[in-house]
């Protein structure tokens, strides 16, 4: 069987002791949350380290306010995903959270780990004999992209299900470094590359996640998957609306798994707002969202159908949010 | 779902596994549970090309390293081997060549795992890369490089099959409609939930297996050849088994490295396979291409069929041979086919070799069939169901390629799947869609794998004061054969199953049962058994019998006999007979046909299946949603009909796994995701409702007339899907799986005006040879 290899295991009681030993170890050490992620891709030796970091400090506390609820990084998928507060106020970020991967690894993976979780390849997510036998990629050990051979960058599927909803409602991480705290809108913190997919310092530790109260916003989380259970992404959509009648006066899309990143639909957003949603708004606003989508060869089925559903998880997460909105107009589209 | 109980005390009634407690606890001890002192871990070094010549194996570094204790390379052990006498040509480790990626070069023993791993990987292997044959197209093509393996041929082929039964051209002469259809089934393998693993100890110089395999008794033979002992130096045991589904049928590489391992040593050594290395291993269901055409009349019997396939073997034997055969042999044991000719090939591919999968070889032209008789049916505007039913063989009858049926509940599975399921009067909208689909399998191969006159199964008893102990060398996959033995030898005996002793699947102390596989174990072990236990109650009944002095029938049950209790009674008789011991044995009769090959289909009985899926196919995202199957399953008799059920549900499962999403898919040479989270399985969350028909028509030979039910139900589903898909649609996709891309490509196709279909094109041109004609036997002859 797979082992894991060996390693240190370091615990800190903050998050800056945490940055601290971090930036001692260097690019060897890894923070742990959950590990649902981590600890496979150890045993394929995908990530070679000589110190895992715990973070059972986190705090796994949901606290609501008249302005913003603030989540603890260390709340788990499943803590979120039965969160009453949550499930009321951001139902498309509790949504996102029940729909990550299966019950006991909800349990375990948290918020936080979620947010950061690393980009997918199937010429990456593999065991170390699989990657040497076709020849090792640009994300480890290699110097090329093996699902676009041409191309100098990783492209890597962003597989963060609660990121991008999170992204659309506007949320904000707090990150903690040996020198203090900061704050980032989510969206700026990832990056378009399949290996430096995050903009925060390797040493910053993601604290918490603070999502502002808009009036009337309305969210939801459409995740296309192989199965029922466990598998990632291949598509999804996070969207947030606010509706006036049935007129859209805030809108937020996100798309997930279709791109290094969460790949924000500004476009579509600019075209949804201050117009009537009908069906047909709701088909070109997809379409729109969809364009840039560029889904490759290197996750579940084909990158063809994947680029052919990302507007029907669009379509389907617009419909969603209207409905929760107590738009008319709409009726569910699809499924 | 109830079914009868005759007068049986044990027979019929729900008994829980004799092992289900420590089973579900944890408690059962799997061949990874085991770690004796000073037990050494073995790792191995696979190819990481799919088709290469092998210029040198360095494996000094390897040997250098602090904690490897012994590593081993093709010249330990250059004795080829292999399921089938006739396919004797995989080693456990190659020296020569490697032919796909994941084929065993070298092992390693060291004091843990990781060390073992490191040392694998400082071994320093020399190839000549040599072009991959990775489809059924480039095997059959001029050979760029070299064939894969020396033998067969032309170009990658390995076996080439033609038979022809009846007079076929004449057949077609007499049909009214005739139709062919290009079918492809995709490649899938078992996914048991426990890994290969298996030690092995040297104490004495006798080596020991333990081992999660279906067959101890291969294993054995297998390891006597290679390591060169004789037999009664070794001894392989079943470990506790976390499921087989065909893939732990073969021997394999890695339980004759651990016994060399072993005996280099003098260590226990242990290897357990990742969840990678068991997608390598394989052995399962192969690629199949599929051609049929086949000859009605207007009321739409059939008046002949012509059946070709094209098997993707992979890059060794395995089962292949049988395997071929099994993709024309069945087709005639539902309909009845007057004329019937079939040609079949496998050829060799650079890919882990495929073999037997649940249902072996017969999914697929199932699948074809099905697929085909409903659109026949359509052509000539004939309710598939009735077309179907049309043709059904009947009871005590041979087919035109002489296979016996005895018992048939076919038309009592389709009125209980059609009644239950209101598929006639079922409700029209777009998008649902229901699919009808029936099929059979074998109760046991009526041959064995190797030649010889000997039973197929043996059961020894022993009584004493202690109770009872029952022999037999089957091995309980967890499909529940040690439950099938304790319920006959309980029935017997008059006790219940708790009270019986089981020892199985132990090559020292167990006698021969050919093993778990081919739907034999509750047919013939339970023959065995059933025979050994009467043997066994004639001893008591005639030493109380001779106690109780008098004439009357002396009845037995309840855990008496007579006018004694259990214990007594074998007191008085062991007092009477010495040592009570008693043996029975199964021999499957002879019914072969008088032609070459016919020693594929022939079974002592057919259990039968009939099945409707109701599904929902979104047209635009080509996703289907299961609603609910309906399962009417003829076991003949349900000796436990809660293990019936379990088999009959868990076929739906794996049946609807492969209809939808499984797929032994390769790119670039390898497999493409040699991994749990990334081969689709289905899950929890994927499954629709099941009811289960249990229908029993008491099988003339079987014992207390039960036949297999751990196959069989497998075999409708997968074509029940695909219907199901084109009665909420109008796209057949012939294609296996049936995925949502392909639904959606149907439809766009038939948005486009042209063929509403998914599926391949064209048959390839297969230097078949000339057919062996064969006249069928008289209609309707039941011997």
């Amino acid at each position: 069987m797979l082992r894991l290899p060996r390693f240190k295991y370091l615990r800190p009681n903050t998050a800056r002791e945490a940055a601290h030993m971090a930036t001692e170890v260097g690019p060897r050490a890894m923070f742990v949350a959950g590990g649902t992620d981590l600890f496979p891709k150890l045993k394929r030796r995908q990530f070679e380290i000589e110190a895992l970091i715990g973070l059972d400090f986190l705090s796994r506390e949901v606290r609501p306010g008249s302005h913003e609820t603030e989540l603890g990084a260390g709340v788990t998928l499943s803590a979120a995903s039965t969160d009453a507060h949550l499930s009321s106020q951001f139902r498309g970020y509790a949504e996102a959270a029940g729909l990550v991967s299966s019950p006991p690894l909800r349990n375990a993976g948290t918020i936080g780990g979620n947010l950061c979780v690393d980009t997918r390849c199937n010429y990456y997510d593999m065991t170390y004999e699989w990657r040497k036998a076709i020849g090792f990629c640009l994300k480890k050990d290699g110097t090329i992209c093996l699902v676009a051979p041409s191309s100098p960058r990783c492209w890597a599927v962003s597989s963060s299900d609660t990121g991008p909803m999170a992204m659309a409602l506007e949320g904000v991480v707090t990150l903690a470094g040996a020198d203090g705290e900061r704050e980032l809108p989510v969206a700026a913190l990832y990056r378009d590359d399949g290996i430096d997919y995050l903009a925060k310092q390797p040493s910053e530790v993601v604290t918490g996640l603070r999502l502002p109260v808009i009036e009337g916003n309305q969210s939801a989380y459409v995740k296309l998957r192989r199965r029922g259970s466990i598998d990632f992404p291949i598509a999804g959509a996070a969207v947030a609306l606010q509706l006036e009648g049935d007129v859209v006066r805030r809108c937020r899309i996100v798309l997930s798994a279709v791109a290094s990143h969460p790949l924000e639909a500004r476009a579509a957003d600019e075209f949804l707002t201050g117009k009537t949603l009908d069906e047909e708004t709701v088909r070109e606003a997809a379409e729109i969202a969809a364009k840039p989508a560029k889904p490759l060869d290197n996750a579940d089925l084909t990158h063809f159908w994947r680029k052919r559903m990302v507007r029907v998880v669009v379509e389907q997460a617009i419909a969603l949010a209207a409905t929760r909105a107590g738009g008319s107009a709409v009726k569910l589209l699809g499924q | 779902m109830s079914a009868q109980n005759n007068g049986f005390s044990v027979i019929g009634k729900p008994f829980s596994k004799p092992d289900a407690v420590s089973k579900v606890t944890g408690r059962a001890v799997y061949a990874d549970d085991m770690l004796p002192a000073r037990t050494l871990h073995c790792r191995i070094l696979r190819s990481p090309h799919p088709h290469a010549r092998i210029l040198s194996v360095d494996t000094s570094a390897a040997r250098r390293m602090p904690g490897v204790h012994a590593v081993i390379t093709g010249s330990d052990l250059p004795i080829k081997f292999g399921i089938l006498p006739v396919t004797q040509d995989e080693r456990a480790l190659e020296h020569e060549k490697v032919r796909y990626v994941g084929d065993p070069i070298a092992a390693v023993a060291a004091v843990d795992e990781e060390i073992a791993a490191a040392a694998c990987d400082a071994i320093t292997v020399e190839y000549e890369v040599l072009e991959p044959v990775m489809s059924i197209d480039e095997a059959l093509a001029e050979t760029k490089d070299e064939r894969i393996q020396d033998y067969g041929g032309p170009n990658n082929i390995h076996k080439l099959v033609a038979l022809e039964f009846g007079d076929v051209d004449a057949g077609f002469a007499k049909a009214e409609h005739i139709r062919e259809d290009v079918f492809f089934f995709q490649g899938n393998t078992h996914l048991p939930m426990e890994q290969h693993s298996a030690i092995a100890t040297f104490v004495d110089g006798r080596v020991t297996l333990w081992s999660s395999t279906q067959v101890v008794h291969y294993v054995h033979r297998a390891l006597a050849k290679v390591l060169e002992l004789p037999m009664n130096r070794i001894r392989v045991i079943g470990a506790a088994h976390g499921g087989g589904f065909g893939g732990k049928t073969d021997p394999f590489a890695h339980e004759i490295i651990v016994c060399k391992l072993a005996m280099l040593t003098g260590r226990p050594v242990k290897c357990t396979l990742t969840r990678e290395e068991v997608f390598y291993a394989h052995r399962g269901r192969h690629p199949v291409l599929m051609w049929v055409r086949t000859g009605v009349k207007k009321d739409g019997r059939i008046t002949a069929m012509h059946f070709k396939t094209a098997l993707d073997g992979g890059a060794y034997g395995s089962y292949g041979v049988a395997s071929t055969f099994y993709t024309g042999a069945l087709q005639t044991v539902t309909y009845h086919i007057p004329a019937y000719r079939f040609e079949g090939c496998r050829v060799f591919t650079n890919k882990p070799p495929c073999g037997p999968k649940r249902g072996h070889g017969t999914p697929q032209p199932r699948f074809a069939l099905e697929l085909h008789l409903e659109k026949i049916a359509r052509d000539i505007g004939i309710d598939p169901v009735d077309l179907k039913q049309t043709n059904f063989v009947k009871p005590m009858t041979r087919t035109v390629n002489w296979l016996r049926v005895t018992s048939c509940g076919l038309e009592e599975c389709t009125d209980r799947v059609m009644t239950a399921s209101r598929y006639r009067a079922r409700q029209k909208r777009s998008g649902r869609g229901m699919g009808f689909a029936i099929s059979s399998y074998m109760s046991g191969a009526g041959t064995a794998i190797y030649w010889n006159e000997m039973p197929h199964s043996e059961v020894q008893i022993k009584v004493d004061r202690g109770g009872v102990t029952a022999y037999c060398g089957a091995m309980d996959i967890g499909q529940g054969s040690d439950s099938v033995l304790a319920a006959i030898v309980a029935e017997e005996l008059g006790l219940q199953p708790p009270d019986i002793r089981l020892v199985t699947a132990d090559t020292d102390t167990t006698p021969i049962d050919l093993g778990s596989y081919s739907s034999r174990v509750t047919f013939m072990a339970g023959n065995a058994a059933l025979q050994a236990a009467r043997k066994m109650r004639g001893m008591l009944v005639d030493a109380v019998e001779a106690k109780m002095g008098s004439a009357e029938a002396v009845t037995v049950g309840a855990g008496r006999i007579g006018d004694f209790t259990f214990e007594q009674a074998s007191i008085l008789a062991e007092a009477r007979f010495g040592t009570l011991t008693s043996a029975g044995s199964y021999t499957p009769p002879k019914i072969a046909g008088p032609y070459k090959g016919s020693g594929v289909g022939p079974s002592p009985a057919y259990s039968y299946s009939a099945c409707v899926v109701d599904l929902d196919a979104d047209p635009r995202s080509g996703i289907v949603h299961l609603n609910k199957v309906w399962i009417a399953h003829d076991v003949g008799r349900a000796i436990n009909p809660l293990l019936v059920e379990g088999q009959v549900e868990g076929s739906v499962y794996m049946a609807l796994g492969e209809a939808l999403m499984e797929e032994q898919a390769f790119r670039k040479g390898l497999h493409k995701w040699p991994s749990m989270l990334e081969y689709k399985s289905p899950t929890f969350m994927d499954m629709p409702e099941i009811e289960t028909f249990i229908v029993e028509t008491v099988d003339p030979e079987g014992p207390y007339g039960a036949k297999e039910a751990g196959q069989g139900p497998l075999l409708p589903v997968i074509p029940a899907v695909s219907s199901a898909v084109f009665d909420a649609l109008g796209v057949w996709i012939d294609e296996v799986p049936v995925t949502p891309e392909k639904i959606v490509e149907a439809l766009r196709r038939k948005g486009k005006g042209e063929a509403p279909r998914f599926g391949p094109v064209r048959f390839p041109s297969i230097p078949y040879p000339e057919c062996i004609k064969v006249e069928p036997p008289d209609r309707d002859g039941s011997t």
